[in-house]
């Protein structure tokens, strides 16, 4: 007798075994937030939208509604069907390219608007979907293809501190946190209290995920958890940044 | 909370941007997403005065990238949203307004033309018609009506949020700096009164029930992995646009059929077009005009019997034949002689028309 994994309830059955590569983070955080959409009994009200990149192949992933859009265009969908119809639970699910270049200035104002809706962003050091190149959070040193001797800070910058920029950004309500794959459960925690946040109409959340792509980093599995345990964390700290505790204050 | 904002019919004397402003509340419009440019910021200083009294909403947001994206998350939401733009903003316009061409979101979006390319003049041109009609990557599968006056601002706001919502392709009002800036007469009205059903929107996310247990996920996107399952689709697309395009295409035409020259021009310069032609016939020449409502799609047929009886047609145009590109095209391998006025983002008067149609009579 073969023991099948729990999916969550609102993963769709038809769409599995998933196409993301064999080990990639992708698989981890999509059960991390099916989860918290199950634990929250809110797989009715969640609409999806993921970008381009490999959050594209999370398409039919969900038995939620689900927009794909263009690269780095999640986030501006997601806050027009969030505007249109408050009752939604939006969910803007994308890539570190997606999230930090060409949809930066999405995510900035997005941000500075505290929009009600969850970004999740799936940090992978890279752009995986065309092939392992360099990404805002490439980390100093780091080979991709192109950036084949090491990215080297002084000619293309440091890696991106994404939670910092958007806990630096939004005003009190919002909720900002960095999780990992390798921390399931304090991932799955980070993005329920993001939904809760939403649910509780606080304002912005947004969660970054330590990801793998085994694929492009050309890892094998012991390599691929050195990396983003030890290697990763170096740059980009987990843990919790702002939490909504302090409403605004209203002004005197 | 007023239900209408307009009840029976008013006469009034105002801006087209004013204009717009009413007909998308009067159309029923539930929300608006936008970012200032000149000339159609108005739409939103009116559409954000109006707004909260009628239980509207508006949004400005970053930049037209992000504006034309929220507006098709509205639609996704099933509210009829809609927004405005020109020039540069019309150019960033074409990457969202691409995806509501693959996944066949009724958005409206409202283009009032000035001077290009890039910044240009902020006041008028008909350079936004190439981009407008066939602008985004793909075959330009949308409809766009282009207005001559302020009365049909009016009705082809209304007109165009139905059409999305009932053909679902999205649809586009091309206007100009023009009609967005200058007064000018027309009557209002309520379209419900008038016999116009207000087509209703409808959700694509987030209907009732629990998908997957009460209903099918919807799941929408716009990137295929496989070349025959993006044919596949499109040729359904393409198919149901030649199927609507006879009930969407409009023109206006003078004795077309019966004329040595038949002037073609659209939006405002068909209004000095008609003068032209006005004054012509009343010398006894055997002048016409055929304007085309729609330039995408455009009424070929009405076009090609136009260009088969005439001798000549005259193509006029504040661009650098922009237009003619789409009449040449629909008109390829007619009898008629083709002739040009093109003053790229000036305006052009009777005068200049009558000049020209004298040269080749
Ligand atoms: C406007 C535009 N530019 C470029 C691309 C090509 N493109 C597709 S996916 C991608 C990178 C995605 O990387 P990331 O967002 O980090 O997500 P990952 O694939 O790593 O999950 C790029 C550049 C595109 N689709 N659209
Ligand atoms: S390329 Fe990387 S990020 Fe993309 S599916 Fe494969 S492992 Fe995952």
């Amino acid at each position: 007798m073969t023991v099948k994994p729990a999916m969550p309830k609102c993963w769709r059955v038809e769409s599995k075994p998933h196409k993301f590569c064999p080990g990639c983070g992708h698989g981890i955080v999509l059960k991390a937030l099916g989860e918290a959409i199950d634990e929250l009994g809110i797989q009715d009200k969640v609409v999806f939208g993921c970008d381009i990149g490999c959050s594209l192949l999370a398409w039919d992933f969900f038995n939620v509604d689900t927009v794909q859009t263009h690269h780095g265009r999640t986030t501006p969908v997601i806050t027009g069907i969030k505007r249109a119809n408050p009752e939604l639970i939006g969910v803007a699910y994308m890539g570190d390219g997606g999230g930090y270049a060409i949809g930066s200035q999405h995510l900035v104002n997005a941000a500075a608007r505290n929009e009600k809706i969850t970004v999740i962003l799936v940090n992978n050091t890279q752009y995986g979907m065309t092939g392992g190149q360099m990404a805002p959070t490439t980390m100093p040193g780091q080979k991709t293809e192109t950036s084949p001797y090491g990215r080297d800070p002084e000619a293309t910058g440091y890696p991106t501190q994404g939670p910092e920029m958007v806990a630096a950004i939004t005003r009190d309500g919002a909720y900002v946190a960095r999780g990992t794959v390798a921390n399931f459960k304090q991932l799955k925690g980070y993005i329920k209290k993001a939904l809760e946040n939403q649910l509780a109409g606080n304002g912005f959340s947004f969660v970054e995920a330590l990801s793998l792509c085994p694929t492009n980093w050309r890892t094998n599995a012991a390599e691929t958890w050195d990396f983003v345990e030890k290697q990763m964390t170096q740059y980009f700290k987990v843990g919790e940044l702002k939490t909504p505790a302090s409403k605004p204050e209203e002004a005197k | 909370m007023p239900e209408k904002p307009i009840q029976g019919e008013k006469r009034v004397f105002m801006t087209g941007n004013e204009v717009v402003a009413y007909a998308a509340l009067t159309a029923q419009a539930d929300i608006m997403y936008g970012y200032p440019i000149t000339p159609q910021n108005e739409i939103m200083h009116y559409w954000t005065r109006m707004a909260p009294k009628y239980g509207k909403k508006f949004l400005q947001t970053e930049d037209e990238l992000s504006a034309g994206f929220t507006t098709v998350g509205g639609v996704l939401a099933g509210r009829k949203a809609f927004t405005a733009t020109a020039g540069p903003g019309n150019t960033l316009m074409q990457e969202p307004m691409s995806m509501a061409e693959a996944m066949r979101l009724p958005v409206v979006l409202i283009v009032q033309q000035r001077g290009g390319p890039s910044t240009a003049t902020v006041i008028y041109s008909q350079q936004e018609v190439t981009m407008t009609t066939l602008g985004g990557n793909g075959e330009g599968l949308r409809i766009v009506y282009s207005t001559s006056d302020h009365q049909e601002l009016f009705d082809y706001t209304i007109k165009a949020f139905n059409t999305a919502w009932k053909y679902r392709f999205p649809t586009f009002v091309l206007g100009d700096g023009y009609q967005a800036k200058m007064r000018e007469s027309l009557t209002m009205y309520d379209p419900e009164e008038k016999g116009i059903e207000l087509v209703k929107p409808e959700p694509y996310v987030g209907k009732p029930g629990v998908p997957g247990v009460d209903r099918a996920p919807g799941h929408y996107r716009n990137t295929y992995n496989v070349e025959e399952e993006l044919y596949e689709v499109l040729q359904g697309y393409f198919k149901d646009y030649d199927r609507i395009a006879p009930e969407v295409t409009e023109y206006k035409e003078i004795a077309a059929g019966e004329s040595d020259v038949v002037v073609v021009a659209h939006g405002v310069v068909a209004r000095a077009a008609k003068a032209a032609v006005e004054e012509l016939r009343a010398a006894g020449k055997k002048v016409g005009l055929f304007r085309p409502v729609t330039l995408r799609p455009l009424a070929e047929k009405e076009l090609r019997q136009a260009a088969n009886s005439a001798k000549r047609l005259l193509i006029v145009e504040s661009a650098q034949g922009q237009l003619a590109r789409l009449i040449k095209d629909a008109a390829y391998g007619c009898s008629a002689e083709l002739h040009y006025l093109f003053k790229p983002g000036v305006g052009i008067t009777a005068e200049e028309v009558v000049e020209k149609v004298q040269t080749i009579l």
